[in-house]
């Protein structure tokens, strides 16, 4: 057989996807779509009937008060993260950036968490959390302090997996902001600073709107990350020494995702389960369209 | 930023009377937690466990995410941009929509519980696809047209000439991908089911639930899954942390 070299082309072009592309579509697009039907069912994993019951679990999760719950607190996860992981990273990348010395080190110290298992760092600090005894109210008590709840009440624990998710996500957000500053041009800078510009004006008007891009991408990203929170309340809030059940206590920190592994994995209820990574997925979409055309729009002057 | 690796440090040197003692510095230093763990647990093992799924996930990336990359980016043929919209697509689909699925599908064909189930579903990533298409089209398709004229098939192209145009691309790639296995958790605690397939992640998180008051061997435990990761990252910080800025920047 006499092929042209377009056509010998296209054959290499197949092979080299022909994998990657059976891969997609077996385990990526055919289990999205299987979740979107199994949302329409009533998918017990423990009864042999699974019948089609259209959008009633969508109705249910409606009226269902726990995933109103869990849906709250993944925002308040996005809305307290995203900003305070955004302002301290590009703080300390300022920070950094303007010291001459040892900045390889400081940058280590921020990184190291990042790079560590979320599992480990976890339990670390699900211990200096730990109520009777912890480090924190160790410290609160020496100092005449009253000691706290922390993980172990429902007031603050949302907060207390918050800051362990903002310690180890900062150096990311660091290094992604070295990296922008560095490629915002000097001479913008040192034009505006021979108009007579103060460092802060420099910084408003010429560093930040320059910086916008990665802005928008760390903003998406870490909703992103932040929407779909799941190790760290899997292992500060569930079993253990002294504290209650997964999500808890009272559910304060119970999160989509969370929510998602409880009913499919601890009461089998696939089809309700599958129904809630579908409000997940279209939650993750319409934020991320939104985030990308509210961000975006001011880099355009 | 570093205190509660110190904490941690210091905490599994010591005894289990000393635990709650907010000193740096323990008052009589300890090796017991290591070995109760070590002997105690098959810690060791999901030690190995995590080293087989995070190499070998990494290796099958570097290798199909740069050819599909390469193909899509310097192979013309009908069809591709097609199928560069469906792999991108399925960036948008979150992981969590797709483990019960799996789950099923993983079932239904016996990988539960083996290391292919743990690994199967990370073989190929949309954003390394789509991260080395972004790199082979910077390379310049007059040195690809050379190297083919030598007489190199498109695979000798590929794998001899286009693989060490995007090396820093590639290598950032496989640190991103191998930290992420070695540190995964959301599927792996759900595909694995006996202790002895355990990922570390899994492993120390069962092991921690059951160890009860026992913080000093949790502590231990965290120590030895953090400090190697630190000595491994300091040794090439600078490769590691450019990597990732490179990637987040395109």
């Amino acid at each position: 057989m006499h092929l042209s070299l377009r056509q010998r082309k296209a054959l290499w072009g197949y092979a080299f996807l022909a994998l990657p592309l059976i891969f997609f579509l077996v385990v990526r697009i055919y289990p999205a779509l299987s979740a979107l039907n199994m949302s329409l069912h009533q998918w017990d994993v423990m009864s042999a009937r699974k019948p089609f019951v259209g959008l009633r679990n969508f109705v249910e999760l409606w009226h269902d008060q726990v995933f109103w719950k869990a849906a709250l607190n993944t925002l308040l996860y996005v809305v307290i993260s995203v900003p305070l992981e955004l302002i301290l990273g590009l703080l300390v990348a300022v920070t950094i950036q303007s010291v001459n010395r040892f900045r390889g080190f400081y940058r280590t110290i921020y990184f190291v968490p990042y790079i560590t298992s979320t599992v480990a760092v976890s339990w670390v600090w699900r211990w200096m959390y730990f109520k009777n005894g912890g480090v924190f109210n160790q410290i609160l008590l020496s100092l005449g302090l009253p000691a706290q709840s922390f993980l172990s009440g429902p007031e603050q624990a949302l907060y207390c997996v918050t800051a362990v998710v903002v310690w180890q996500a900062l150096g990311y957000y660091v290094v992604i902001f070295l990296a922008g500053l560095e490629m915002v041009p000097s001479m913008y800078k040192e034009a505006a600073k021979i108009d007579g510009a103060s460092s802060w004006h420099v910084f408003r008007y010429v560093t930040l709107p320059l910086l916008n891009p990665t802005v928008v991408f760390l903003a998406v990203l870490g909703t992103i990350n932040s929407l779909q929170i799941f190790t760290q309340i899997m292992n500060m809030t569930s079993g253990g020494y002294g504290q209650g059940d997964l999500g808890g206590p009272l559910n304060s920190t119970l999160s989509l995702v969370v929510y998602i592994y409880k009913q499919a994995f601890y009461r089998f209820q696939m089809g309700y389960a599958s129904a809630i990574t579908v409000v997940l997925f279209a939650i993750i979409l319409v934020a991320t369209l939104i985030e990308l055309k509210v961000l975006s729009r001011r880099v355009e002057y | 930023m570093v205190f509660p690796f110190l904490w941690m440090l210091a905490t599994s040197f010591k005894e289990s009377a000393e635990v709650f003692n907010i000193s740096l510095i323990p008052r009589r230093p300890t090796w017991e937690n290591y070995r109760t763990l070590l002997e105690g647990t098959q810690y060791l093992r999901w030690y190995l466990n995590s080293a087989i799924v995070a190499v070998i996930t990494t290796m099958s990336e570097a290798f199909f995410d740069t050819m599909a990359g390469y193909g899509l980016a310097k192979i013309r043929f009908p069809g591709r941009g097609l199928i560069l919209v469906l792999i991108l697509s399925t960036l948008m689909i979150p992981t969590e929509m797709l483990i019960i699925p799996w789950y099923m599908m993983f079932t239904r064909a016996g990988l539960v519980d083996t290391y292919w189930g743990i690994m199967l579903p990370g073989l190929v990533s949309a954003f390394g696809v789509f991260l080395m298409n972004q790199f082979m089209q910077g390379i310049p398709d007059d040195l690809l047209d050379a190297a083919r004229i030598d007489g190199l098939s498109e695979f000798g192209v590929w794998w001899h000439v286009a693989l060490h145009q995007v090396k820093p691309a590639l290598a950032a790639l496989c640190i991103l991908v191998f930290l992420g296995n070695w540190n995964a958790f959301l599927w792996p605690v759900i595909v694995i089911e006996s202790p002895a397939m355990r990922t570390l992640p899994v492993g120390i998180a069962l092991f921690s639930g059951e160890a009860g008051p026992e913080w000093q061997l949790i502590m231990a435990a965290a120590s030895l899954a953090v400090v190697p990761v630190v000595v491994v990252f300091a040794f090439f910080q600078r490769q590691i942390v450019q990597g990732i800025a490179l990637t987040g920047m395109k």
